[in-house]
């Protein structure tokens, strides 16, 4: 069974490029299917049960959506090997743009929008610095230039990334993620695996409930900001 | 992981391009001494530093490595050159076989017709990716008469297809010379500063109204958004088959836009339902039911009417400019048409 997992920022269109991609590989004869990730909820099952897919849902809820996924992702690999899959897709919701469920040896897409900004790129960490291809939205609204510079960043922050270029109405850009997507390695089982880059150490008071503000209660792992030399 | 890049030094590295200077700045959260190596360099960064930046020591030498091959590339690659690029029928929606072969040549221009829905898009899509009988009209694109390499296929630094549509808006946040100075330094090609002033002059000659370098990309009328997007895919995108949805008449030169188009040798194709944009073209392809169900040349009959459509549409364009003007339109328009008088 191939796996792929696909990381992204909120509404950049993840939903749209794995059902467009999946009801492809559909008529290719795949059978793909789908585990959606979120935090609190999500009516994206929907999408997928029309398009005919097996799909799972995971809800986060009160746990880090990230940390929740880590925890998961290799009962989703049992779940598809029992829907007898050819491939398993695991969309997730990239919340801070610090944390990356990529895993060694599984084929990681990271989703991008044009509409982001030119400077997104940078500012995306490791889900989009660590990714195998990069795919980019919304590039039908806006000039032949901005996606020019945009795709420039993201080689720029990503050099070994294919970048995609993907419509999410029409589904244009789809037969070549097809072809990342059934070039992906084949994997039976993620015990013992490793994630690409490690999920961020906040150990604090506000991690197990915490809500007062104040000194007393930054304990554990803290950051502090700088202010020396700025303002006037 | 080559040693070459291991013992170059951060300024060499640095001085390449300002995306590797960039990164080892925002690594060390400073800019690091330019005569160390890059091995010394990473020794002395903290593990804070790394995880702040969110990659470890073996993924910061990878990337170093990836992204020096990628300034390479950039200053090496030329624009993929096509001579002539095939499209070969597929099937239509009812999945009967499409008769087509057709051939286009750089400095050709090709409209597309038909009703909305007819697969316009879905011709214009397969050219865009290339299909080898991989998409749902089963179309074969050969470039060059072969079909392409999956190298050039599925490259990230070659894309064959520049897009222009009406559907088309700039979003960012910048002023016209700002942002057009950014996209050719994604060519690395040169001066940047004579390439932004020839983008600028050109989109001007084809707009109506002028606007200068200052003025900011998100504020431009239609007209100087369409003449814009038009100077800058002719003058700095590489890319050398430009696929067209409609170039609406908004007070700009759209005959002037194709041949300055057209001049740069690019192949161009161009959906569209208005007559003078699709008599413009030396060929027009009819799209019904998802097929490609007939390719007209345009006739000498079509060039006599497209220049009296032509006049018809420069009657009505100085009517709206004087409307524009804060003039009256009570002159009688007919004695404008000559055929009416």
């Amino acid at each position: 069974m191939r796996v792929i997992t696909v990381a992204g920022p909120p509404s950049v269109g993840k939903t749209s490029v794995v059902d467009k991609t999946a009801r492809l590989l559909k008529t290719r004869g795949q059978r793909v299917g789908v585990v959606k990730f979120d935090s609190l909820a999500t009516s994206d099952d929907e999408i997928y049960a029309r398009a005919g897919l097996p799909v799972a849902v995971g809800l986060a809820g009160s746990v880090c959506p990230d940390h929740f996924f880590v925890s998961n992702i290799d009962d989703c690999l049992t779940w598809g090997r029992g829907q007898a899959l050819d491939m398993l897709v695991a969309e997730s919701a990239g919340l801070c743009n610090r944390c990356s469920p990529h895993i060694q040896g599984v084929l990681a897409i990271c989703v991008v929008d044009t509409l982001s900004g030119v400077h997104t790129p940078r500012k995306i960490g490791p889900m989009l610095k660590l990714a195998d291809v990069v795919v980019v939205t919304k590039g039908d609204i806006v000039s032949q230039a901005e996606r020019e510079v945009f795709a420039f960043n993201v080689r720029l922050a990503n050099p070994r990334a294919a970048i995609v270029f993907f419509n999410g109405i029409t589904g244009q850009g789809a037969t070549e993620l097809v072809h990342h997507m059934e070039n992906a390695p084949s994997v039976d089982g993620l015990e013992g695996r490793r994630l690409r880059f490690p999920m961020p150490s906040a150990v604090c008071p506000y991690c197990v409930g915490e809500t007062c503000i104040g000194r007393d209660h930054q304990r554990g792992n803290v950051r502090k900001m700088n202010f020396a030399g700025t303002g006037t | 992981m080559s040693r070459s890049i291991l013992t170059r030094t951060i300024g060499e590295l640095s001085a390449s391009h300002p995306a590797m200077a960039d990164f080892f700045i925002g690594v060390s959260g400073q800019t690091p001494k330019p005569d160390g190596s890059v091995l010394s360099w990473l020794a002395g960064v903290g593990e804070d530093r790394l995880s702040q930046w969110g990659m470890d020591r073996d993924q910061a030498l990878a990337h170093i490595e990836a992204l020096a091959g990628q300034i390479d590339a950039l200053r090496s690659s030329s624009a993929p050159e096509v001579r002539v690029l095939t499209i070969l029928g597929g099937i239509n929606k009812q999945g009967q076989p499409e008769d087509l072969r057709l051939t286009l040549r750089p400095g050709e221009l090709v409209s597309v017709v038909g009703p909305t829905g007819s697969g316009k898009s879905r011709l214009l899509g397969d050219i865009e990716c290339l299909a080898q009988g991989d998409t749902p009209s089963g179309r074969r694109i050969l470039v060059n008469d072969a079909p392409p390499p999956p190298g050039l296929r599925f490259s990230t630094h070659q894309k064959l297809v520049a897009q222009l549509s009406q559907t088309m808006n700039f979003v960012m946040d910048l002023s016209v010379g700002d942002f057009i100075a950014m996209h050719a330094e994604c060519r690395l090609a040169g001066e940047v500063g004579p390439l932004v002033s020839q983008v600028i002059a050109q989109a001007n000659d084809l707009a109506g109204e002028p606007f200068d370098r200052d003025a900011a990309l998100t504020q431009l009328s239609g007209g100087q958004t369409r003449a814009l997007m038009i100077a800058d895919t002719a003058l700095l995108s590489a890319s050398p088959i430009v696929l067209i949805d409609e170039i609406e008449n908004a007070g700009i030169d759209r005959k002037k836009s194709l041949e300055l188009l057209l001049a740069r040798e690019k192949i161009v194709l161009m959906s569209t339902h208005d007559p003078i944009l699709a008599l413009l073209g030396d060929r027009r392809l009819v799209i019904r039911g998802g097929a490609v169900v007939d390719i007209i040349e345009t006739s000498l009959a079509e060039r006599a009417n497209l220049a009296a459509l032509e006049q018809l549409d420069q009657t009505l364009m100085a009517v709206r400019h004087r409307l524009r003007g804060g003039q009256r339109i009570d002159s009688p328009v007919e004695e404008m048409l000559p055929w009416m008088r």
